[in-house]
């Protein structure tokens, strides 16, 4: 029977099957609400897995389109030098734009270490030239050769050296989400099996009687592997609500802003959590229905 | 002298050389019996003698130590869990403690086979109320089961064992704790379902239940007795 088919046939249900289990028992209580903390938990888990997707894929993007050239010459040749430098650039295959940075930019890159106010014009700071690539990128190479004939005090930086740490980070922190997510799905089902196991032990006389008047295995099981389900869906779907309520409230994902800032879900992201109740029911069904198989071929 | 010897034609349940122990010593031993198709027996024996546990066999309760139990033809110890399955729903038992299930009405509970085997239909309502009302629960079809007396849980029993139109009954001694006008009402039920065909076995130490059906049926008499299945003599 495809797995369709059985989940079909589980939403379906049998009313009088369901009936044959009683409805009381603690375990009805500790799937829903054990349902919904994980489904919560996986709501963030799945919000920082998403964020720290969304930053790799920014890191990594913005530096491998940007470098910089660094020049430091006497304050004499320092505008010869980058005029030098823009030049060079403007005849270099796979640079989109250059520019250099004012020098109100460069005090406000410098401002967060030695505060406002800085006497930009006392300091002998290197001149920084931002260059822009094209998708094809540019022979970085090539660059430097011709930077060092042409502006002897002008260093390329690609951000090679630190852009690949930050996205592998940042790559990590997305593994690490989806190994989190995998791991509260492991929890859920170890709980729901604990508590089929539970509820079958306790109603092993329902089971007996049924198994005298001629009832299946299957038809057994059915009974508690759709109350388990439905219990781990609905609260999970609990879970899952309350999470996304949690992440909306939090200060608003912003493209330059800090990770922390930026945890939560951007647009369609909105409609990942909705598949964990779905995940928590599949759980639920697979983990209910091998537990109460083993039990039922355990007894006579 | 053993039941073997009458068997005649295809069993619908047999016991071959079938015995039965446990923990270290033998309750039952050697037991052969054929209940053909639209037989009667009666199992009789004193107390602890093993009714029950030859009960049990017939319905694959229980797996015998030695020997071999077949069910409609297969042998119980190579029947997959569906096959016998199958095979009890072909079957109506009344056990001797009556079991139920507590949380649903005495109505839900006597109509469980027909769900269990999905055979029920648009008229079953009607069968089930008719069925409650000739067993005496017809007032007491809401009632839970820890809610009957003795004899409402007997009759509810067999009423659910009846429910399906079974090939077989087995009963356990189905009028221990009702009142003799009441017995003699069962026992009809039984000698009408046999008359239709129905293979059925009763288990009873009750004598005068036994004379009773001899009177209306042709009805073997066993007595279990030191661990051996006999055939009764006159004395009843």
């Amino acid at each position: 029977m495809s797995l369709a088919r059985r989940v079909l046939g589980l939403l379906q249900g049998d009313a009088q099957a369901d009936r044959v289990v009683p409805k009381r028992g603690h375990s009805v209580r500790l799937t829903l609400f054990t349902s919904a903390a994980m489904a919560f938990l996986a709501v963030f888990a799945l919000a920082m897995s998403l964020a720290a997707g969304r930053l790799a894929d920014r890191w990594s993007e913005a530096l491998a389109r940007s470098s910089t050239i660094r020049i430091s010459a006497p304050a004499a040749e320092m505008e010869p030098q980058t005029w030098a430098v823009l030049e060079v650039l403007q005849q270099t295959p796979g640079v989109e734009s250059a520019r250099a940075l004012t020098d109100e930019e460069q005090q406000g890159l410098l401002e967060p270490w030695f505060g406002p106010g800085l006497p930009l014009e006392d300091l002998p700071i290197p001149r920084l030239v931002e260059v822009i690539e094209t998708a094809e990128g540019y022979d970085g190479e090539g660059l430097r050769q011709r930077l060092a004939a042409e502006a002897p005090g002008a260093v390329l930086d690609d951000h090679t050296r630190w852009r690949r740490p930050l996205v592998q980070a940042a790559g990590r922190l997305r593994m690490l989400g989806w190994i989190s997510l995998a791991l509260i799905a492991a929890s859920t089902a170890a709980m729901v099996t604990l508590a089929a196991q539970s509820a079958l032990a306790a109603n092993e006389r329902v089971i007996r009687v049924m198994r005298l008047i001629g009832a299946r295995d299957v038809y057994i099981a059915r009974a508690f592997v759709r109350r388990f389900t439905l219990r781990a869906a609905y609260g999970a779907a609990a879970g899952t609500v309350l999470g996304m309520i949690a992440i909306a409230i939090l200060p608003r994902a912003q493209t330059e802003g800090a990770f922390l800032t930026g945890l939560g879900f951007a647009g369609a992201e909105w409609l990942w959590p909705l598949i964990l109740p779905l995940l928590a029911g599949l759980t639920a069904f697979w983990a209910t229905r091998v537990a109460a198989f083993k039990r039922l071929r355990r007894m006579q | 002298m053993t039941e073997a010897a009458f068997g005649r034609g295809r069993a619908v349940i047999e016991l071959k050389d079938a015995g039965y122990g446990y923990g270290g010593g033998t309750l039952l031993e050697e037991m052969n019996l054929r209940l053909t198709p639209g037989s009667f027996h009666f199992l009789t024996g004193p107390s602890g003698a093993g009714k029950t546990t030859l009960l049990k066999l017939c319905y694959a309760d229980l797996t015998p130590t030695s020997g071999e139990v077949t069910l409609f033809d297969q042998p119980s110890h190579q029947m997959s869990r569906d096959d016998l399955a199958h095979a009890r729903q072909r079957m109506g038992v009344v056990h001797q403690n009556c079991e139920f299930l507590d949380h649903l009405p005495i109505t839900e509970n006597v109509a469980l086979p027909l769900t269990v085997s999905r055979r029920g239909g648009p008229g079953e309502d009607a069968n089930l109320a008719d069925l409650l009302g000739w067993v005496g629960l017809a007032g007491r079809k809401n009632a839970l089961p820890p809610e009957l007396s003795g004899g409402e849980r007997q009759r509810a029993a067999l009423a659910r064992a009846v429910i399906t139109d079974p090939d077989v009954i087995l009963a356990d001694e189905p009028t221990g704790n009702i009142d003799w006008e009441m017995s003699l009402r069962l026992l009809q039920l039984l000698v009408e379902l046999n008359r239709m065909g129905k293979t059925i076995l009763v288990a009873t130490h009750d004598l005068s239940l036994i004379r009773a059906a001899k009177a209306q049926v042709s009805a073997r008499v066993l007595r279990i007795a030191k661990g051996r299945l006999q055939l009764a003599g006159a004395d009843l």
